[in-house]
């Protein structure tokens, strides 16, 4: 194996990612004419494996030559349709972005891409606070400029980081931290808008009646953005959320915490107020190794459910999976065979990214550059259409590594 | 239904009447259960295994007993690596999604050696692969198995390497070469050992076959994103007569990596839904490829990229993996997304709420509170015991959920935390009325002290600042 890199080498992950791993940051909209490329078309789903293919204990001899056998793909069909929810508005649709964001649509589990590849890629959203937090502090390094300046913090995640829409969390307006009146919030909402020109969630900071007293005036703000007010919960007023939304064209994040049950619910209430197409839903992301397995598994039923034909859980699902930095093992110094948390760390929320990539979710809420990259990039290669090429691997046996 | 209720399913819609028809009915007891009902359920649960049904192995009941094998077997076969005494199994899947039931025999992970490799470095490896544990809520995490590659095509060479990996640790093999004289030469210090074969190819099927059959080990069968190839050789092995099959149908990345996502995906579908025996196998990824695809860049590049291959292919059915790096970074993440995934998801995470004691502690000892989600409670109770302080710890009900989450979604309240005081009677047991809360539920300070009288002290984020922070603000009482 190679020598190991010394330790001033680990702050540059980002840059070793980006220099030896070139994908360039283009439009994440796709034309249609390149997803038809590997579309099968009429592949339904035959009668697959009738039982006289099934192997029978052979008396017959040896075979001398290999014996033909077929594989015909186990595609299956969906009566259900993940419904397509637009994020962001541009000049033309009433906005002021400079493009807008669709999400969902899908027909088939994520990326099964020998059925329906899915027709729009996930999204990737970098967190902004709006005042000084605790941070991890292999996540700080990267911020650390900013980390008081909600305006600089968006800028650099669109222009440096590439992302594709900035979740702006409003915590300050917590009546236990700084009380930031709605007036206050709706103005660095404002600046935030006019710095970068990607579609914007909005964050509260989970006091029910805070965070709709301040989305009540942002929404006013920021009205025809179509924003994602993240997030409506049960305990909420759910009406006059709903009609914030309503009137001023945005989005609401549907949040419950990992029960399909109470998620169900909740969108029922929320259809009584708002069309399907502005409701996202959320049902908790845990961390690797704290939770993450309950997470996983409650984000593929709801996906697979929905896809099954159950109408209340046909939303996009959203993730915020900068909780990864809960687990310990993400951010804490340990023992040296565990390696330095500048790897640790954004390898831990890419884990927990992809995880969850393969559950279903449409929209991740991320904080580490690198995570973010390779979070991109995979997206990218899945997205792209394009066949696997073995020459490299196939003689993987003997190659000296 | 809260999702720790999760009922218990059978698979495949066996029903425990139709095991229930074919057993002895003699309401023996001798496998521990009432009755042959009894029995029948915990058959289809997969609690107990029908081997356990004394009458049934008599020479009347055989063939019922393979009836009721038929039935039950799981549609990925179990394939059994290693000598009898240090084995592993890999497989044994009943269900392609793991809340369909729960997924058996957790991914084997294995690193590489190889014959070309110094003395050193190889036992090096070995040593490490062998080492590597990690405590995860009550479990030692392990890796599992040693790959053995001949990179040097030369079968004395790759002898005197088996050799030496068998003298050094008692964890079973993988052999590598895609030429049968490397293999049986390896095979002739490793006869007993019965390693997985890697691989039989579409040029030398029929030798590996015959390896395969000589000294009973399992076969694995290589056709790089060609799944019709690979379900004819898996075809063309079973016919041979070759019973354990472990199939690899590439780990590639980069553009490559939606084929190989939809090659597992397909193939566990096609064995798990639609009865395709020949594809009934175990899955083996080769994240160590991202070495090869990234020859020329750093080895961190290599490392990374090693790193997320892995946990997709085991969030997408791979049950045994060959990795290079030995970076803790690279394989912890990965063990812990194993033992994740590899939950009985109709098990509780949750333990009992109540009160806790912790060491012996006095009137004047500190009391804190976490929830009763394991993970939370293990680790907080961890902490603080390993730092010998005495003190009680409340587990406050949040349903299973951790801090964090549980206070966003209002799982973990004020009135929960002032009942849990109350029920356990901690006036009476302490003097003073102080009470440390975790760090994540700060922003619940306020509410609890209205509902408890007691007074607050907002504790730390993680709990292994616990120690600090109580030699800080609590101090002598």
């Amino acid at each position: 194996m190679a020598k190991k890199e010394s330790k001033e080498d680990f702050q540059n992950l980002l840059d070793i990612l980006n220099r030896f791993q070139e994908i360039e940051l283009e439009d994440v909209e796709m034309e249609i004419g390149d997803l038809e490329l590997w579309l099968q078309p009429g592949v339904t789903a035959p009668e697959i494996f009738p039982k006289a293919l099934k192997v029978a204990p052979s008396l017959k001899a040896k075979p001398t030559a290999i014996l033909q056998a077929d594989f015909i793909p186990p595609v299956e069909e969906y009566p259900g349709q993940i419904t397509e929810v637009t994020l962001g508005a541009t000049k033309s649709q009433g906005g002021t972005r400079g493009k807008s964001i669709t999400i969902g649509g899908e027909k088939s589990p994520a990326f099964y891409l020998f059925e329906t590849p899915p027709p729009n890629p996930p999204i990737i959203s970098l967190d902004v606070f709006d005042m000084t937090i605790p941070l991890a502090k292999p996540v700080k390094t990267h911020f650390k400029e900013v980390l008081e300046d909600p305006v600089a913090w968006a800028k650099l995640a669109v222009d440096k980081y590439g992302a594709d829409m900035i979740t702006l969390h409003l915590i300050s307006i917590d009546p236990l931290l700084k009380d930031t009146s709605p007036n206050e919030a709706a103005k660095t909402v404002e600046a935030v808008l006019q710095a970068v020109d990607v579609p914007l969630i909005i964050g509260g900071c989970g006091d029910p009646k805070k965070d709709l007293e301040v989305f009540e005036k942002v929404a006013e703000i920021g009205a025809g953005e179509r924003f994602m007010l993240s997030s409506v919960t049960q305990d909420m007023d759910i009406e006059r959320t709903c009609a914030v939304a309503k009137k001023y064209g945005h989005v609401v994040l549907s949040f419950t915490p990992m029960d399909l049950n109470q998620a169900r619910q909740l969108n029922r209430q929320l259809y009584d107020f708002l069309p399907k197409e502005q409701i996202v839903m959320d049902t908790t992301t845990a961390a690797l190794g704290y939770g993450l397995d309950y997470a996983f598994t409650i984000m593929e039923r709801a996906r697979l459910s929905a896809l099954m034909g159950d109408p209340e859980l046909q939303h996009p699902l959203s993730s915020g999976t900068t909780n990864a930095w809960a687990a310990r093992e993400a951010w804490k110094k340990m023992a040296p065979e565990w390696g330095p948390r500048e790897f640790r760390g954004p390898i831990w929320e890419t884990v927990t990214a992809l995880t969850l990539l393969l559950a279903g979710v449409d929209l991740f809420m991320m904080m580490h550059p690198a995570a973010v990259k390779t979070l991109r990039d995979t997206i990218k290669e899945l997205m792209s259409g394009k066949s696997g090429n073995t020459e490299k691997i196939v003689g993987w046996v003997t190659a000296n590594i | 239904m809260s999702e720790r209720e999760i009922k218990k399913t059978s698979i495949r819609e066996i029903s425990p009447i139709d095991v229930y028809m074919l057993l002895p009915k003699t309401n023996c007891k001798e496998c521990g259960e009432e009755a042959c009902m009894a029995f029948a359920a915990k058959l289809v649960n997969r609690e107990v295994t029908l081997e356990q049904c004394l009458p049934l192995l008599k020479k009347e009941h055989e063939k019922v007993y393979k009836q009721l094998w038929e039935m039950l077997k799981p549609p990925i076969r179990e394939v059994t690596i290693g000598p009898k005494e240090h084995s592993i199994k890999v497989g044994g899947k009943y269900v392609m999604y793991r809340h369909e039931f729960t997924y058996t025999n957790p991914t084997a992970v294995a690193i590489d050696v190889t014959d070309e490799m110094s003395d050193e470095e190889l036992l090096d490896r070995v040593n490490k692969t062998q080492q590597f544990n990690y405590e995860y809520i009550g479990t030692t995490l392990k890796l599992n198995m040693i790959a053995v590659r001949s990179t040097s095509n030369d079968p004395e060479k790759f002898k005197v390497a088996v050799k030496k990996v068998l003298e050094n640790t008692t964890l079973p093999l993988i052999l590598c070469s895609f030429d049968s004289k490397v293999l049986k030469a390896g095979l002739m210090v490793a006869s007993k050992a019965r390693p997985l074969l890697y691989a039989a190819t579409k040029e030398n099927w029929k030798d590996m076959a015959e390896l395969a059959l000589m000294y009973n080990c399992p076969l694995a069968v290589f056709a790089p994103n060609n799944l019709k190839l690979l379900r004819s050789l898996s075809k063309t092995l079973t016919e041979y007569g070759v019973k354990d099959l472990v199939l690899d149908p590439g780990t590639l990345s980069g553009e490559g990596l939606g084929d190989m996502i939809s090659n597992f995906t397909m193939i566990r579908r096609a064995a798990t839904k639609k009865g395709d025996e020949l594809l009934g196998f175990p899955l083996i990824g080769t994240p160590i490829t991202a070495w090869i695809e990234n020859a020329d860049a750093p080895v961190e590049v290599a490392e990374w990229n090693e790193a997320y291959l892995a946990a997709i292919l085991i969030n997408r059915y791979a049950d045994i993996l060959i990795l290079h790096s030995t970076e803790g970074w690279v394989l912890l993440p990965n063990v812990i997304l194993r033992e994740n995934i590899y939950t009985d998801p109709r098990k509780p995470v949750a333990v009992e709420p109540g009160l806790r004691t912790l060491g012996t502690p006095g009137e004047s000892s500190p009391v804190m509170f976490t929830t009763n989600f394991a993970l939370t409670f293990y680790t907080v109770a961890s902490d603080i015991e390993s730092a010998g302080i005495d003190s009680y710890l409340l587990v406050v009900d949040s349903e299973g959920i951790a801090v964090d989450c549980a206070v966003a979604g209002r799982k973990l309240t004020a009135d929960k935390v002032a009942e849990a005081i109350k029920e356990a009677k901690m006036e009476e047991k302490v003097k003073h009325r102080k009470l440390i809360i975790p760090g994540k539920a700060a922003r619940l300070s306020g509410e609890i002290e209205e509902a408890s009288g007691w007074e607050i002290m907002v504790g730390p984020r993680d709990s292994s600042d616990i120690p600090k922070f109580l030699q800080e603000k609590w101090g002598k009482p």
